[in-house]
């Protein structure tokens, strides 16, 4: 799989947070934080991770899970794990 | 009915049926004599012994958004939308939850379900199956347990008078009315969202009650297979959906002005302890189950001009139960009620049906209009009650009762009797 741009990724994980949550994926931006800004649950949380496996072919231990607690933290480690250059 | 007890009142109605997306049009459907009954279009349905069922008219996906649907069973997304007409047809606002209308610790819900989340039992474990245990969803348990959709309801509307969900399979919601009843009389709530829901129409349901030879085969004329009292009758038909009353003491309704639809006026019980899918040939059960309604209610057999009767359309159930009807009332006043079998057009929702046929009850008796049994086209011999066939039957304009009857696998009886309210 290529590495994903920032920007590819933050697009991904706005869809998926759209479809599950059924928050408008404009609104996932990196500095957002799930619990506190998007109000996501921490169930929604593991869908949301599982999804996010999936679409970047990335490992989410539930270790790390709970370290991801912005958008930006999520597209750091996917990054991080895939090699991926700023966009 | 001069006993020194809280009159309880109906003020709201919701349903979502296989007649229809809410109460009015499954009540003119209702009136119309119209079958929910269609065929099933799954893929590798021609294996199936049954393949029919009475399946919603409207489906929640055209009313619930789909991110919100992804973490509800169908029988919870159904009690939901049915708790959503209900509490506003009686008069409260969405997110109303205390200020001059309901205070959330006289709130009370009792929604039951039969079966529960099948269909999320049975997905998720396709999903574990096929993809590992990460895969599966974590709202997995919630979506499947048969209290979900109480719990998801008193969340809705911030009911904190306490939850239930009673389980006695196909009298579940009818006892749900019962317990919301004596909620409100003990002075627990003054006012319950009180139903039931069931939505499990699922291959697995058709073969296993197709094994027990408990639903209709007659797989050439689905709308015709429901056919309570009809000599060629040959089973029930699986319905889904959801049904809500908004239950209320007379004083909390009267003082915020509310329209009152009906009274609730009490609810009899029995165990069959005989057979745990059988009922008992001699009708016993039944019988004491609708005279301690009677009793229950403050009323006597001869205030009772209709039933609104259990009635699935199998070969045994209907007969037995007008006898126990006739054993309950005496053979003077069953003579003089009308008995209709709503199964007929609606299929039978198991667990929601109890709720779904009070509310029936409900709009009989303040319409005055009784809803026909359809498919009667060879009255059984042995049916020697008045049972409405073709058009509606008009109930006289007096202060009338009715009972609605519902009887579970494990020998649960329950009768519910309703009033008009005057």
């Amino acid at each position: 799989m290529p590495a994903a741009t920032e920007q590819e990724i933050l697009a991904g994980l706005g869809e998926i947070v759209e479809e599950i949550v059924g928050i408008p994926a404009g609104e996932v931006t990196p500095d957002k934080n799930f619990i506190d800004d998007l109000d996501i649950d921490s169930l929604s949380m593991v869908e949301i991770a599982v999804a996010a496996q999936d679409r970047f072919g990335v490992e989410i231990p539930d270790d790390e899970l709970r370290n991801l607690k912005t958008v930006k933290d999520v597209i750091d480690y996917v990054q991080g794990l895939t090699g991926a250059t700023k966009a | 009915m001069s006993r020194n007890q809280t009159t309880v009142v109906v003020t709201g109605l919701g349903a979502t049926t296989p007649l229809g997306g809410d109460v009015p049009s499954t009540w003119s459907a209702l009136l119309a004599g119209r079958s929910g009954v269609r065929p099933l279009d799954w893929e590798g349905v021609e294996e199936l012994p049954v393949r029919f069922a009475a399946q919603l008219a409207v489906e929640p996906t055209e009313v619930m958004p789909k991110h919100r649907l992804r973490r509800l069973d169908r029988n919870e997304a159904i009690a939901l939308i049915a708790a959503h007409e209900a509490w506003q047809h009686a008069g409260y606002a969405f997110g109303d939850r205390a200020g001059g209308t309901v205070d959330g610790d006289r709130l009370g819900v009792v929604i039951s379900s039969g079966i529960g989340g099948l269909h999320t039992a049975l997905n998720s474990y396709d999903v574990y199956r096929e993809k590992g245990w990460q895969r599966v969803s974590p709202f997995t348990v919630p979506m499947l347990m048969p209290n979900g959709a109480s719990g998801l309801v008193g969340i809705e509307f911030g009911a904190m008078a306490g939850s239930h969900a009673l389980v006695s399979a196909c009298a579940s919601s009818a006892e749900a009315i019962g317990y919301a009843v004596d909620m409100i009389r003990s002075g627990r709530a003054d006012v319950v969202i009180a139903g039931g829901t069931e939505a499990c129409i699922h291959p697995l349901q058709m073969a296993s009650f197709g094994s027990m030879r408990a639903l209709s085969t007659r797989n050439e004329e689905p709308a015709r297979a429901s056919r309570p009292y009809d000599k060629n009758r040959d089973g029930f038909v699986l319905g889904e959906g959801a049904a809500v009353l908004i239950l209320e003491s007379e004083e909390h309704a009267r003082a915020r002005g509310a329209e009152i639809h009906g009274i609730a006026s009490g609810c009899g019980y029995s165990g069959d302890a005989y057979d745990i899918v059988q009922p008992d040939p001699s009708g016993t059960g039944q019988s004491k189950a609708m005279r301690r309604a009677l009793a229950d209610a403050g009323l006597t057999a001869e205030d009772i001009v209709h039933v609104n009767a259990h009635g699935t359309s199998t070969p045994l159930g209907d007969v037995a139960e007008l006898a126990s009807i006739k054993a309950a009332l005496g053979e003077e006043a069953a003579a003089k009620l009308c008995v209709t079998a709503t199964k007929s057009m609606t299929g039978h929702l198991l667990g929601g049906a109890g709720a779904l046929e009070s509310l029936i009850t409900v709009l009989t008796l303040r319409e005055r209009l009784v809803p026909p049994t359809i498919n009667v086209d060879d009255l059984d011999d042995a049916v020697d009650l008045d049972i409405v066939r073709g058009e509606p039957r008009e109930l006289p304009d007096e202060p009338i009762a009715a009972l609605n009857n519902s009887f579970g696998f494990g020998g649960h009886n329950v009768s519910v009797a309703f009033q008009r309210a005057v």
